[in-house]
């Protein structure tokens, strides 16, 4: 792989050339799935090629191919500087990148088992024995359960003189429950929805989940549901579990800290952002207790955003966002950096896969644990509503506006679980939100949770990203306004 | 036609190489799906290109089956022993599954009516006439003291489908995208189009219609939530109702998860309702058969308000004794099949004419993060974005802060008063479709945003 980087390195620097990048990508997956009792997807995808990314003129053109043949890449190199030509057809201001020193470096992830080692034979009798036990429960309309490995290498080669050598290995599991009946579709979902938990694991992931022994709860829960109350429309104390938050993070913190957002690059698709440039270090983004980080060190956790160089060849860094509840930064590129004058970008450019041009992503972007006990959260106020795991969410495209539907909710009395709520919602202004945080549970109840789905970029890209974050409590929220007549 | 980017004989080929490795491990029933790709999208923002990109790709993916077990292993690599491997690795995951008795057999040729899709202006397109492009739809919108972004796409592709009981489908295609973000100090406007001819594409039109809606919305006023009479622009009605189509499904109907469950055959929406699944509509695209080589049909979706034909692949028009309808998704999967080419039947009524006979309402360009609420009502939420209008006494008297929606898509077809032509319409929450502008009455915004 170090020579057809090397190859297509070499096929972009062509005359005129200020920066070249490579990327030679090769990717192996396999996915299982069942339903109602049968094997309903068992597959295996491979991938393997080439991104060519060059500076010419001031301007970015970007080619990648499959074709790894040294023709295919010259190919390649070729088109991506006549692109970057063409793009200077419309240039306003020449890209400037922050100064990043060349390094040599090979990494891994930690992986304890190898998800590839394990028999797709075993891999689907526990998805069968789960599915099996999901039916159990009379009233299940359809149980489906699946599982995701992914292990992909990297090399990264930069006219700057950097050769990095990544291999990442990630897992996923999960399953769901639902339920017909009464003119009414209800569900529940273990770990989490979007086909459950995601981590930079192997298959001791699996084992951890314990998948079977919460299989009979979360069916039972999925037709209990048609039978409860409708959470009420109400101004209250709402308690989020930690999946939830996570979402609620990756959604009101995570997209409106992303540097090109705020400058405008996104403004056609995914859109912009709230935190414009004269808030930093000023806007009071949350209550006092709220601490975010975006940290893709590997002492994190085993984050979908845990790596170790991302890729145009920066190192991992754990950066401030909210520092006792003031917003503190950015997540930058080398372009974006050098464009609000700071010396260095803090390594948040990702892409999803060889073919794919880097784009500021979410790395691992987490609240800090608390000092409150599950208790205190749950118990500190007489009244409150709990949600659990998302069904449904959106916000606008400045990232101000917006509201969550959760699987399940519990009227909270004085700590105590009273009656299970269906079809639970909240909305609110992102600052008002984080602001009316009263309670953050300690680490002890803290999980990083992936989001394997976080769309973004023309041609769209889809990222897998890491959220921590521990159950906790906010005053003052609008719930039930969805379902309002 | 053969399309240099996946010549025919190159499918036969692979094909052959699938072949003979699958019997040599016993094997007999193979089928190769194979996808190549070559995209370009030039990317502007701040009125300068800031993203150009392109890409080629080719996916040759084999499935494999045998004794009523099937499996699938795909790889980008296209040389004869990557050929074999996957072929190997398919048998290899089959054999340790067990047998699924209602396992369709390899599907047999079908008649599939081949559809011209592929224009040689949009294939070849330079990264310098894309540039170009760009470059006057920003002197445009800069001579309005406007700010943009938006991007140019171009790309071809060939997906073939072949089987070892000798189906052999082929559709080249091309498609290009123009979408336009045009802004002012408090507002925006925006409109998107695609084609598979570039030529068709009216860049400089699409522009003014965007720089107009983002001087007209400046300025915006902030109205109180509630139920308002509305007039949805054709993206607006393609990316909220087109949320509902995948329901439309024999599978989705087997496994209780459709809003159409226990409700087929009966009035669901208004008179004025009638929506087609039709592959071979002229503003349409797409291949004209499935994922197992079955030709596309049309389906009769909904009738004068009436819910009635749904999608059924394969195995779930086996299963329920009725006969596929060509809209499977490639074999294995677990939902079955949907309807791709929708086209809802439009009306006579301008957009003029629409606002001209309101007197108190909102015009809505387009609808934004839209996601479901509740799978049954179809209620959906999502936000108004990039030109939201109010109308009084028959005007649009100006821009409106965005407001968030609550809405079931079942209530909303029965409250259409009035529909424009169909248009093929691009949005950015669901795939291109035929639709008309609509308007609808009580249509339930339930919050404001702040800009």
């Amino acid at each position: 792989m170090h020579d057809i980087a090397k190859q297509a390195l070499n096929a972009a620097l062509l005359e005129g050339v200020e920066y070249a990048d490579a990327r030679v990508v090769e990717q192996r997956q396999r996915a299982l799935s069942t339903k109602n009792g049968a094997v309903a997807q068992v597959s295996s995808e491979e991938s393997f090629g080439a991104g060519i990314r060059v500076l010419a003129g001031g301007c970015w053109g970007f080619a990648s191919t499959h074709d790894l043949r040294k023709e295919g890449l010259e190919k390649a190199g070729r088109l991506a500087v006549e692109i970057a030509r063409a793009s200077c057809e419309a240039r306003k201001l020449p890209v400037e990148l922050a100064p990043e020193p060349a390094v040599q470096v090979v990494w891994s992830s930690p992986c304890n088992i190898d998800p590839f080692t394990i028999s797709v034979e075993t891999q689907v009798a526990l998805l069968l024995e789960v599915d099996g036990e999901l039916r159990r429960e009379k009233g299940v309309t359809l149980a489906e359960t699946s599982m995701v490995f992914d292990r992909t290498r990297q090399v990264f080669v930069s006219s700057e003189g950097s050769s990095i050598d990544q291999t990442r290995t990630w897992s996923g599991a999960g399953y769901t429950a639902h339920s017909f009946g009464e003119q009414e579709i209800q569900r529940r979902s273990y770990p989490n929805s979007f086909g459950g938990q995601y981590q930079l694991k192997g298959w001791e992931l699996v084992q951890e989940l314990r998948l079977k022994d919460h299989a009979a709860g979360v069916a039972s829960e999925a037709v209990a549901l048609h039978s409860a109350d409708a959470c009420p429309e109400m101004t209250g104390n709402l308690i989020l579990d930690s999946s939830q938050l996570g979402l609620q993070i990756h959604e009101s913190v995570g997209h409106p800290i992303e540097l090109d957002r705020v400058l405008g690059s996104e403004a056609n698709y995914a859109g912009m952002s709230f935190l414009t440039l004269d808030q930093l270090n000023k806007l009071r983004y949350g209550s006092e207790i709220v601490n975010v980080v975006c940290d893709a060190r590997a002492e994190h956790g085993p984050g979908l955003g845990t790596f170790a160089f991302d890729d145009e060849g920066v190192e991992a860094q754990r950066v401030e966002i909210i520092r006792d509840g003031q917003f503190r930064g950015y997540m930058s590129s080398r372009e974006t950096a050098r464009a609000i004058g700071e010396t260095r970008s803090n390594g948040t450019m990702r892409a999803a896969g060889w073919n794919r041009l880097p784009l500021i992503r979410m790395t691992n972007v987490s609240l800090e644990p608390g000092g409150q006990s599950l208790e205190e959260v749950f118990g500190g106020v007489d009244h409150a509503i709990y949600m659990e795991t998302n069904k449904s969410w959106s916000i606008d495209d400045k990232r101000y506006n917006f509201q969550f539907g959760c699987e399940i909710a519990w009227e909270i009395r004085n700590g105590k679980r009273v009656r299970m709520l269906k079809n639970p919602t909240y909305s609110g202004i992102t600052t008002e939100f984080w602001n009316a945080c009263q309670a953050i549970a300690g680490r002890e109840h803290w999980v990083l949770w992936g989001v394997p789905n976080c769309g973004k970029g023309q041609p769209e890209q889809t990222m897998g990203t890491g959220h921590g974050a521990s159950p906790a409590r906010f005053a003052g929220v609008k719930i039930g306004g969805g379902f309002q007549e | 036609m053969d399309c240099e980017l996946l010549p025919r004989a190159q499918c036969r080929e692979t094909m052959e190489q699938a072949q003979a490795e699958a019997r040599a491990h016993g094997v007999k029933d193979v089928e190769v799906l194979m996808l190549a790709g070559a995209e370009a999208l030039t990317r502007f923002a701040n009125n300068t290109i800031h993203q150009n990109v392109a890409e080629r790709t080719r996916h040759v993916s084999v499935r494999c089956q045998e004794n009523n077990r099937t499996a699938r292993a795909t790889t980008n690599r296209t040389d004869a022993e990557s050929i074999r491997r996957a072929t190997r690795q398919a048998i290899a995951i089959l054999r340790v599954q067990q047998a699924d008795e209602k396992l369709p057999p390899m599907a047999r040729p079908d008649k599939v009516v081949p559809v011209a899709r592929w224009y040689s202006g949009t294939a070849g397109c330079a990264p310098m006439k894309r540039a170009l492009l760009v470059k006057e739809v920003i002197q445009l919108c800069e001579e309005a003291g406007l700010t943009v972004a938006g991007i140019v796409s171009t790309e071809e592709t060939v997906e073939a489908l072949l089987n070892s009981e000798g189906v052999f489908c082929y559709h080249p295609e091309t498609m290009a995208t123009f979408s336009i973000t045009a802004m002012a100090a408090d507002s925006s406007g925006w409109a998107k189009s695609s084609s598979t001819d570039l030529e068709k594409l009216d860049v400089a039109a699409l522009a003014k219609r965007a720089a107009g809606k983002a001087v007209s919305s400046g300025n915006p006023r902030e109205l109180a939530p509630g139920r308002y009479t509305v007039i949805l622009e054709p993206p607006a009605v393609l990316d909220l109702v087109g949320q509902i189509f995948g329901d439309f499904s024999g599978t989705a109907l087997e496994d209780k998860r459709s809003f159409l469950t226990d409700r087929l055959g009966e009035k669901l929406f208004g008179e004025n309702i009638t929506i087609r699944d039709d592959v071979f509509h002229p503003l349409q695209a797409g291949a004209p058969f499935d994922g197992e080589g079955v030709g596309r049909q049309g389906l009769s979706l909904v009738q004068s308000g009436v819910a009635g034909e749904v999608a059924w692949c394969r195995a779930a028009a086996a299963r329920n004794g009725r006969q596929p309808t060509g809209h499977g998704f490639p074999l294995p999967n677990s939902i079955g099949e949907m309807p791709q080419n929708l086209a809802i039947e439009g009306g006579g009524s301008s957009l003029d004419e629409m606002i001209r006979s309101t007197k108190r309402g909102i015009l809505v360009t387009r609808l934004w993060y839209i996601r479901e609420v509740d799978p049954y009502t179809k209620l959906m939420t999502g936000m108004t974005r990039d030109g939201t209008f109010l109308i009084e006494d028959g005007e649009v008297r100006g821009g409106l802060r965005n407001f968030r929606f609550n809405q079931s898509v079942v209530e909303l077809l029965g409250n259409v008063e009035m529909l424009g032509p169909a248009l093929r319409t691009s949005g950015e929450e669901t795939f291109d479709m035929v639709v008309p502008a609509m308007k609808v009455r009580e249509f339930q915004f339930s919050e404001v945003t702040r800009f």
